[in-house]
């Protein structure tokens, strides 16, 4: 499997068949149970996709919080379905299995970067960044650093640095009352 | 609502240095030689009294699963394996334990290895998780370098080496006998068992297999002791437990809590409360996608555990809690988890290769009311087909929803066949 | 031994058993399908399910150890729905298109369906399907019947030792395929076709031919190597339509190799169906039989009696070897011979025995093999010597050609003088065989049929007794054979008698002229151009090149279409029975040698097969013996010259084409094209 993965990377992100036998050869397995291991997992793509592979979780969890919304953005922009390239040939889309990062639905996966909380605003301009190649930063685009409420702490608050720490202690003391 | 002072994962939300540095700033790795020193067998038996059951959806008591593993090393070494293929749908704690608690995990495998008598952990972590997967290698060569892991590990006498292997997108693998196979570089299709991993395992050797949260609590358990774990919680659900809050609620997020918390004060103390208020909760399906839903009316006082949840026919599972507001369409959303389960079954046997997408193919035309209300029937009788008759468990978790959503909410299937036969017999009308 | 209750009745099954044994132990029978006795436990068709006490939900009870104190049922509501359940999710996605299906009427999942099945279908969905697969000449593919119980891939990888099948994608996606749909690269591959347990898999030469009721079966012996597997002939009317395994745990198992199988069409094509005479044109012109028995008594008289010669073909049955032998007798001549290949064996019946048994190979804790390659030369005795392999990881050496033989082996080259190296100790893998202590030494007609074969087999001697291969338990001293007929042709001494020519020497009194008639009884594996002067006498079944070089024809009967006696490589005599007339005129082939013994005024003492048969015992007690082996004593044989230099050979390289009917085969022939395709393209891409 890694050096499955390993091909995938270094050969613009599809696994050819050639590569395939190469691996056989190498571990000295046989082909078919190379090409076994690589048509189980799902992420190892053997037909060719775009630079920018977008693996969209539509699971419940990402349902619920609105990956229809995060779907239709990228749907309007290139007019793919998943399983689809771009006219340009640049993105790939793919409907994926939950990412497990469910609290912070809904997930875009951009290679191998996760992007959060998306909605149709945010995925638009998420895919407006990777156009020009300057990728907005890697998780949360409301800015969480993690799981956290959005809106702030409401446990270990403490911990908490910089400005928000206030907002969260508000929050926290709300809670209480 | 727990107090910060007992909560074991301090830096959960990242905002701390999740390195190596802030890790022992937070108590990680301090002493751990001591806590070794207790020998293989009290570590056991003080997990065994901590109540600890395993985090990753069984409930198995985690001291007991230990102590399955052979008491002595004979030809064939004995492995740790930590499962970290977190992908049950709405479940997301692994992930963050990783991300920003990467030491508390390392420091109890290397304690957990050792109280089995192993000198080495695997932790399978999903393919999906690049970064993740980078940054966790990163603090495991940092805890090489400091001398924690390795000949000496922190400087203990015992050996032990940590190995990360990266999954490449399979739900299965989350099944441990799968796991196995797919570090052992196969497909992810589960052993048939007997023969347990305990005897059997990973390349033929006994193997415990844990999850990430059961193996990172550890540390804290030993060092604070199993009566404060104990104490906390309730009898036989003890400690505390990362809940993973999704779906309709104003924020969601994950937080430490104790067992045993009432479903509607973690919602509402953490959660921000359901979207649009207490009333205008739906239905919560309590632990992660494969236990079965519960309607508003019992979530109204349910508590979060493994034993109250189990006795309201469904179960804690992973605690990842998923809420739906009145505006989902419920039907929908298990049909969609219905699609989940078809998509990760690994085909090997028959009722969960055959069943899973017969199910999926069911709920689809029962989102659209395209079926007669005996379907229904037969869609429950199918879902009973598959139950208790696999290899894994993925049977079992492809059926419970369907389950619990007949169970809860077959007046609004019904419904919508009545309406769907209502516009059919106009349409032929005209 | 563990002691079980199976719905109220005690049973006590071996270790190791599990509880679907101990069901079957008490009478009850468990429905499966991905269970096979010879293959490892896949558990996954769960249609085995039974009742344990104690556990939460049912047990599938083929992957189950059987344990002391379990209490088993099997009739309960739960296991009956469980399996109907089963039963139910296997039909779903199964086409309905049992009416042209070949598996039908010998199809486990209908069958099992009558059991289990319910009476309509409750799966309104629609169906999958699945592109077929190709898989070569052989197996024919209809993948939307596949029921995933991977039974074929199991057999691949760990029976033929050519992992090439597998299951690609998961979940209801998940197919069977071979790399790329490439040809499944076995001699053993159409086995999968016996395994499928539906119409997933099945012959593809058998295609719509005939379903299996409308077939008169005969259990019958295999010739097309020296195993003598146990086989099936189911023929409608006069016509072969099939061979299949027929279970010998001691031989075949119950496995057979492609040859055996799918030979058979060659029985269709180039036979002689009446007697042929060479005219002054140069030609072969049909005659009747009183024609043919004529001329063949007139040169029979006008030849001397010793120079006149018989060689005995690869497929001779024992009677008409003994009746040739009792002819050539009575005639007067002693040069007679069963070794086409002049392989230097005969005398001493421990010095061309496989002694182990193909059964002892699984007691084998070393192999030496010499000048054989028994993946081709005998597939499914080469199955066992992998099965040994794979869970014991004994060693094996080979003194020969490099081949792929499905195991791990050690080339130790094609030198003779490695012979005297393992004999003299200072070869390295004498201190193997010294350790082993059931060690097996395979000598093959690679190393027998030259020159030097008499001192091979002295030196394969020299190296048994040197290493502890033949001890008072344990003889591992074996000849492996190619030939179905040559075992019994050295028992019944079918060899020069005294001052007799053996088929060298018969070749070079021909190209003399001192060898005035020549009868081949089914030769077809010689070199006729020293024989071109003599009156050659051909008596067989095919247009081969024996009939080509001969000057009168006689059509005899092919294995399929006579009662025979067969002596297989480890000296086991089995009764073969005809499945089918001999085309046209063509006759049974003692009938012919008896023919021309009153022709030629010879009798020779026997009328009906019965006393044919009768006599034959008589003079060799242990042919009465039917599945036995007579053990042969442990005596000197082989000749102490010096070895030659020559390379050590195998004794041929397709596998396909042996003999006179597979030679004729239409199916064999593409095979052998399929698997120079495969390999080309395999070389192309390098």
């Amino acid at each position: 499997m890694p050096l499955l993965d390993l091909a995938q990377r270094q050969h613009e992100n599809w696994i050819p068949m050639k590569a395939i036998e190469l691996i056989a050869a190498k571990l000295d397995m046989a082909e078919i149970r190379v090409l076994e291991v690589a048509t189980f997992y799902t992420m190892f793509n053997l037909k060719p996709v775009g630079k920018y592979f977008l693996q969209a979780c539509t699971t419940t969890p990402c349902w619920l919080r609105g990956s229809d919304e995060m779907m239709r953005a990228i749907k309007d922009r290139y007019q793919i379905s998943s399983g689809q390239t771009s006219a340009c040939g640049r993105f790939s889309l793919l409907e994926v299995e939950c990412l497990g990062a469910c609290v912070n639905a809904p997930i875009l996966q951009v290679n191998d970067d996760f992007y959060e909380d998306l909605d149709y605003q945010s995925t638009g301009a998420l895919l407006c960044s990777l156009e020009t190649d300057a990728p907005l930063a890697v998780g949360s685009v409301l800015g969480r650093s993690g799981s956290e409420p959005t809106t702030g702490a409401t446990t270990l608050a403490a911990g908490k640095p910089g400005k928000a720490a206030t907002g969260a202690t508000k929050k926290r003391s709300q809670a209480n009352a | 609502m727990l107090n910060d002072a007992d909560r074991i994962f301090t830096n959960i939300y990242g905002w701390g240095d999740a390195g190596l540095k802030g890790a022992k700033a937070r108590g990680d790795w301090d002493k751990t030689a001591k806590l070794l020193a207790l020998g293989h067998d009290e570590i056991i038996e003080r997990m065994k009294a901590s109540g600890l059951r395993g985090r990753g959806g069984a409930g198995f008591p985690t001291g007991l699963k230990w102590s399955f593993m052979p008491k002595e090393v004979k030809d064939r070494p004995h492995y740790l394996v930590v499962n970290a293929d977190e992908s049950e749908p709405g479940t997301c704690k692994d992930r963050d334990i990783i991300r920003h608690e990467p030491h508390k995990l390392l420091e109890g495998c290397v304690i957990a290895g050792f109280a089995m008598r192993a000198h080495a952990a695997y932790i399978y972590i999903r393919g999906e998780f690049v970064n993740e997967a980078r940054r966790l290698q990163a603090e495991i060569n940092e805890a090489y370098d400091a001398g924690l892991l390795g000949k000496d590990a922190a400087k203990s006498g015992w050996a032990f080496d940590i190995y990360l292997h990266r999954g490449a997108g399979a739900y299965i693998c989350g099944e441990e006998t799968a796991l196995l196979e797919s570090l052992e570089g196969r497909k992810g299709q589960p052993r048939l068992k007997p023969p347990f991993p305990a005897g059997v395992g990973l390349y033929g050797c006994p193997t415990t297999v844990n999850n990430v949260e059961s193996i990172a609590v550890a540390p804290t358990i030993l060092r604070r002791g199993a009566d404060w774990f104990a104490g906390l919680g309730k009898e036989n659900n003890t400690g505390t437990k990362l809940f993973c809050i999704s779906g309709h609620v104003n924020n969601p997020c994950n937080v430490e809590e104790e067992m045993g918390i009432p479903l509607r004060e973690l919602l509402e103390k953490h959660a921000g409360g359901v979207r649009g208020g207490w009333d205008n909760l739906l239905a919560v399906i309590p632990g992660g996608s494969s236990t079965p839903l519960m309607p508003k009316d019992v979530c109204a006082d349910i508590t979060m555990d493994f034993d109250a949840l189990r006795n309201a026919g469904t179960g804690l599972g992973t605690a990842g809690i998923i809420v739906m507001d009145k505006s989902t369409d419920v039907v929908k959303a298990i049909s969609r988890l219905s699609y989940f389960y078809k998509h990760e079954s690994c085909g090997q046997c028959t009722p969960c290769r055959e069943g899973t997408g017969w199910m999926w193919r069911m709920m689809e035309r029962l989102v659209r009311g395209e079926a007669e209300s005996h379907e229904i029937d037969t869609l429950e009788q199918v879902t009973r087909q598959i139950e208790g008759h696999t290899i894994c468990a993925l049977g079992d978790a492809a059926a419970w929803p369907i389950q619990g959503l007949i169970k809860h909410f077959r007046p609004e299937i019904e419904r919508r066949i009545a309406a769907r036969h209502a516009v059919d017999a106009v349409n032929a009308a005209e | 031994m563990p002691k079980l209750t199976v719905n109220d009745v005690e049973v006590e099954v071996e270790d190791g058993s599990t509880v679907l044994h101990a069901c079957e132990a008490a009478g009850v029978e468990i429905p499966r399908f991905c269970y096979h006795d010879r293959l490892s436990i896949a558990g996954n068709c769960r249609m085995c399910l039974v009742d344990m006490e104690r556990a939460p939900k049912p047990i599938a009870s083929c992957a189950m150890p059987a344990g002391d104190g379990m209490v088993i049922r099997t009739d309960t509501d739960r296991v009956k729905k469980a399996r109907e359940g089963v039963m139910e999710f296997l039909l779903i996605n199964h086409p309905l298109d049992c009416p042209i299906c070949d598996q039908g009427g010998e199809c486990d999942l209908q069958d099992q369906a009558m059991g289990y099945g319910l009476d309509g279908s409750r799966f309104s969905e629609n169906k999958r399907a699945v592109d077929n697969k190709h898989m070569g000449p052989l197996i024919s593919t209809v993948m939307t019947r596949c029921i995933h119980c991977t039974r074929c891939v199991r057999f691949a990888t760990e029976v033929a030792g050519v992992p090439e099948l597998g299951a690609i994608g998961r979940g209801e996606s998940m197919e069977i395929t071979t790399y790329l749909e490439k040809t499944l690269a076995s001699e053993l591959s159409a086995n999968v076709i016996d395994l499928c347990p539906v119409g997933a898999l099945t012959s593809r030469p058998y295609a719509f031919a005939a379903r299996p009721w409308e077939l008169n079966k005969v259990e019958t012996i295999d010739v097309m190597d020296a195993l003598g597997s146990n086989i099936r002939v189911d023929a409608r009317g006069a016509q072969v339509m099939r061979v299949l395994p027929r279970l010998n745990e001691d031989i075949n198992e119950e496995w057979i190799s492609d040859k055996t199988r799918y030979a058979i069409d060659g029985l269709r094509r180039q036979r002689l169906d009446k007697p042929y005479a060479r005219g002054r044109d140069g030609r072969l012109h049909p005659v009747s039989w009183d024609e043919a028995l004529k001329s063949l008594a007139t040169a029979l008289r006008k030849a001397k009696p010793n120079a006149i010669g018989a060689i005995a073909g690869n497929q001779a049955d024992a009677e008409s070897l003994y009746a040739l032998k009792s002819l050539m007798t009575r005639l007067g001549s002693p040069n007679l011979d069963c070794r086409q290949d002049g392989a230097k064996i005969g005398g001493n019946r421990a010095g061309y025995l496989f002694n182990s048994t193909i059964a002892g190979i699984d007691d084998a804790d070393a192999v030496l093999i010499i000048g054989s390659n028994p993946r081709i030369e005998a597939a499914v005795l080469n199955a066992r010597i992998r099965r040994n392999w794979l869970s014991s990881r004994m060693p094996v050496a080979v003194v020969g050609p490099k081949v792929d033989l499905t195991y791990d082996a050690d080339f130790l080259g094609q030198d003779p003088a490695i012979l005297d190296t393992l004999a003299d100790g200072t070869h390295k893998f004498a201190a193997k065989l010294k350790k082993a202590k059931r060690p097996m030494i395979i000598i093959g007609m690679g190393a027998l049929a030259r020159a030097d074969g008499a001192a091979m087999l002295g030196k394969a001697r020299q190296i048994a007794e040197s290493y502890g291969v033949v001890t008072k338990e344990w003889n591992g001293f074996n000849v492996l054979h190619n030939a179905a007929a040559r075992v019994g042709g050295l028992d019944l001494g079918f060899v020069p008698s005294r001052g007799g020519m053996d088929i060298a020497a018969m070749g070079k009194a021909a190209k003399a002229g001192k060898l005035d008639l020549l009868w081949l009884l089914g030769a077809d594996e010689i070199d006729f151009e020293p024989f071109a002067s003599s009156f050659v006498v051909y008596q067989g079944h095919h247009g081969d090149s024996g009939a080509h070089h001969a000057d009168l024809v006689l059509p005899g009967a092919a294995y399929t279409e006579k009662d025979g006696i067969y002596v297989n490589t480890e000296g086991r005599v089995q009764y073969a029975t005809r499945a089918a007339f001999p085309p046209g005129d063509a006759r049974e082939d003692w009938t012919i040698i008896r023919a021309v013994s009153g022709a030629v005024g010879k009798s020779i003492g026997f009328d009906t097969l019965a006393e044919l048969r009768e006599a034959l015992c008589a003079d060799h007690p242990h042919f009465a013996d039917a599945d036995a082996i007579a053990p042969a004593k442990w005596a000197s044989f082989g000749g102490r010259a010096k070895l030659s230099a020559e390379p050590i050979r195998q004794a041929f390289d397709n596998f396909y084409m042996t003999c006179a009917i597979s030679r004729a085969s239409e199916t064999m022939a593409e095979c052998v094209r399929a698997s120079s395709a495969d390999h080309g393209a395999a070389v192309a891409a390098e």
